[in-house]
């Protein structure tokens, strides 16, 4: 187990470095620089080649790649926001924890409901509960989330006002005791988490039903009812037991559809995550900041592969012996 | 077995069970793309309007679904629309922006008995340049289809080629590739799809680019486990026995055995890329306005949903629509070909 943890880690941090490294030159092939873009358009142009200056873009390309590799190697220093003017690495902290929680929740309310309605479906195959499940899955699955968002925001905020339209806390809570405060962070993040956590669900009744009805058929099921042990029991424990090596695999993929459906939902709710940093960071051409965006993002979704390897390895002994 | 008062899980998992929904979702998805194309390709005869021109905005903006104003044609080419008409012996009075206005019987060029000859209906409402929504979204099938097909035919080649190399060319190659399909697999490919194209000038030729250039790898996976399957049986040695030269051994045979998996996957991918496409439209780094998008569209009334739900709400359904369609058919073509995989699969790569 620790060599195959140790080498799926190496090759992990191999692809970060070569996603890294192609997005920095990638970024520098695009047309226009931050200074070009900015609102200063009435520099002269000593003053713009000053900033260049200024923020290292006059030297070489190579140069500036080994600059910024060795702060960040060395010091885990991205940089400073050519737009906001201010640490990348305060403005990541100040992010991630908005993006981590509309995520968190999305991913509860994705395998809760999707769990619910796979077991559901299998537990009557061709009923008219398991076909009404199957058509929800498949509209649920086809909606575009930043449509969804804004029929939810329609429905839900506008025309009968239940919950808030959109970012991470009242004006006032700054003014609010902790409990309330807390109270009116989950009142913001309710429409949010639960567009995203729907869109997915979809997916996830889809492999729970097929991979609990191919554990049903089973001898070992048909052993434990033999013993009798009650049918909820069974379907529950036994056989929900089984069937979640398909749904580990899955959670990979989820983790990053989550990552990119999180992105346009935060533009969608104006929740001060990542996805609305970079946003905001790519149309500014900024480049430190959208170099640790990415970086961000790569991290996340090979977190989530490697999470879901070591899972699947934890679950079937055969693919960590391989 | 239901009959005998069991739970049907436990008599036999009836994996395969219920023929009848499976031709349905199928013929339900064949007839919704069908459609769909038909609508695309048709666009210019059925759309009411021109879907980019914009006729007396002023007057004709966020009119709700089921507006019809008359038009005045006046003799020096300008229209001109209004909320209420009245013929006088004299000419024409017009209501407009909430003022009347006279126009002489002679610069008025459609004028009859009644008032004008012509009315301009909004049947799903108009935009915040009142164009017509209904004409918008069916040209908008026409962007949102072409880029689909397009980025998919591109992904599909792309991917068979990379497959077949990898399948064919010898362990190095196959290793070398498939790593790379496996880096860029694990990356969050939304996020460069988004970088891409925010980065480079956006235009329809580019989304294509960038949409099939990020999504052709699980193609290449695919393809790649069919033809290494399909090299060792028989009668591609056969084929190899008889003098064959490789390429036509590649095209004659192998290729269109693995083709039909390859092709539930690309319309799998159809429905997915719309999406992205749309996705992008709607972060304002895809397709551009004026032309009409599904997602654009969408992002135009994103701010005006309070007074005009239509404008967001309509190309919104065309497009969940759309997905819905794709997303039937690949369902549906994968149920019939390998009813085991029924409820075995999410619907598409990560959609957006």
């Amino acid at each position: 187990m620790p060599g195959f943890l140790l080498r799926r880690l190496a090759a992990s941090l191999l692809l970060l470095f070569l996603v890294l490294t192609v997005t920095f030159f990638l970024l520098r092939l695009a047309p226009g620089d931050p200074v070009g873009l900015s609102e200063s358009s009435r520099l002269t142009a000593e003053e713009r080649a000053d900033q260049r200056r200024i923020y290292g873009l006059d030297r070489p390309l190579p140069v500036q790649y080994a600059i910024w590799l060795s702060a960040v190697a060395l010091h885990f220093d991205w940089g400073t926001s050519l737009a906001y003017q201010r640490p990348v690495n305060r403005l990541i902290a100040e992010a991630l924890p908005a993006t981590l929680l509309l995520a968190s929740a999305a991913l509860v309310v994705e395998y809760g409901l999707g769990l619910l309605l796979g077991v559901a479906a299998a537990r009557r195959p061709d009923s008219a509960l398991d076909h009404l499940i199957r058509i929800l899955s498949l509209l649920v699955t086809s909606q575009p989330v930043f449509w969804f968002g804004l029929m939810a925001i329609l429905v839900f905020a506008l025309a009968w006002p239940v919950v808030p339209a959109g970012h991470l806390r009242s004006v006032d809570a700054a003014d609010l005791a902790a409990g309330r405060r807390a109270l009116d962070l989950l009142y913001h993040l309710a429409l949010p988490a639960l567009v995203l956590g729907v869109h997915g669900c979809g997916a996830i009744a889809r492999v729970a039903r097929g991979s609990l009805l191919e554990v049903l058929g089973r001898d070992a099921i048909t052993a434990a009812r033999a013993r009798g042990l009650s049918e909820r029991r069974v379907l529950w424990v036994h056989a929900l037991r089984n069937a979640v090596v398909p749904l580990i695999q899955l959670f990979a993929l989820s983790a990053t559809a989550l990552l990119s459906g999180s992105f346009v939902t935060e533009v969608v709710f104006s929740w001060p995550g990542i996805g609305l940093l970079t946003f905001t960071a790519l149309s500014a051409r900024d480049y430190p900041l959208v170099l640790a965006t990415t970086a961000l993002a790569a991290v996340l979704a090979i977190a989530g592969n490697l999470a879901a390897d070591v899972a699947h390895a934890v679950a079937d002994p055969r693919v960590r012996d391989a | 077995m239901p009959s005998l008062g069991v739970p049907s899980g436990t008599v036999h998992p009836r994996l395969t069970a219920n023929r009848r929904v499976l031709p349905g979702a199928l013929r339900g998805g064949i007839a919704l793309v069908g459609l769909l194309l038909a609508t695309a390709v048709a666009a210019p005869l059925l759309a009411p309007q021109d879907p980019i021109e914009q006729v007396d905005p002023a007057v004709a903006q966020g009119r709700p679904p089921g507006t019809s104003l008359p038009e005045i044609h006046l003799r020096d080419g300008r229209r001109l629309l209004a909320d209420r008409v009245a013929r006088l012996p004299e000419g024409l009075v017009a209501e407009r922006l909430g003022r009347s206005e006279s126009f002489p019987a002679a610069a008025v060029a459609n004028l009859t008995a009644g008032g004008v000859g012509d009315r301009r209906r909004f049947l799903l409402g108009s935009d915040r340049f009142g164009r017509d929504v209904l004409s918008r979204i069916l040209y908008g099938a026409r962007v949102s289809l072409a880029i689909g097909i397009f980025a998919v035919s591109l992904a599909l080649t792309l991917g068979i080629a990379v497959g077949a190399l990898a399948a064919l060319g010898g362990s190095l190659l196959d290793a070398l590739l498939m790593r790379l399909v496996d880096a860029l697999l694990a990356f969050p490919s939304f996020f460069l799809v988004i970088a891409l194209s925010a980065l480079f000038h956006s235009g329809t030729v580019a989304v294509v680019l960038i949409l099939a250039a990020t999504s052709w790898m699980e193609t290449s996976r695919l393809a790649r486990a069919e033809i290494q399957s399909l090299k060792r049986r028989d009668f591609i040695l056969a084929a190899r026995a008889t003098g064959e030269g490789p390429v036509a051994i590649f095209f004659r045979h192998l290729l269109p055995n693995a083709l039909t998996p390859l092709l539930v996957q690309a319309a799998l991918l159809v429905g997915s890329l719309i999406l992205a496409e749309s996705s992008l439209s709607f972060l304002g780094l895809g397709i551009q306005p004026p032309t009409p998008s599904w997602g654009n569209m969408v992002a135009d009334g994103r701010d005006l949903l309070v007074t005009a739900w239509w404008m967001s709400t309509f190309p919104g359904a065309a497009l969940a629509l759309t997905v819905i369609a794709f997303n039937l058919l690949a369902d549906g073509v994968r149920d019939l070909l390998d009813p085991r995989s029924r409820g075995g699969l999410p619907f598409s790569p990560p959609a957006l």
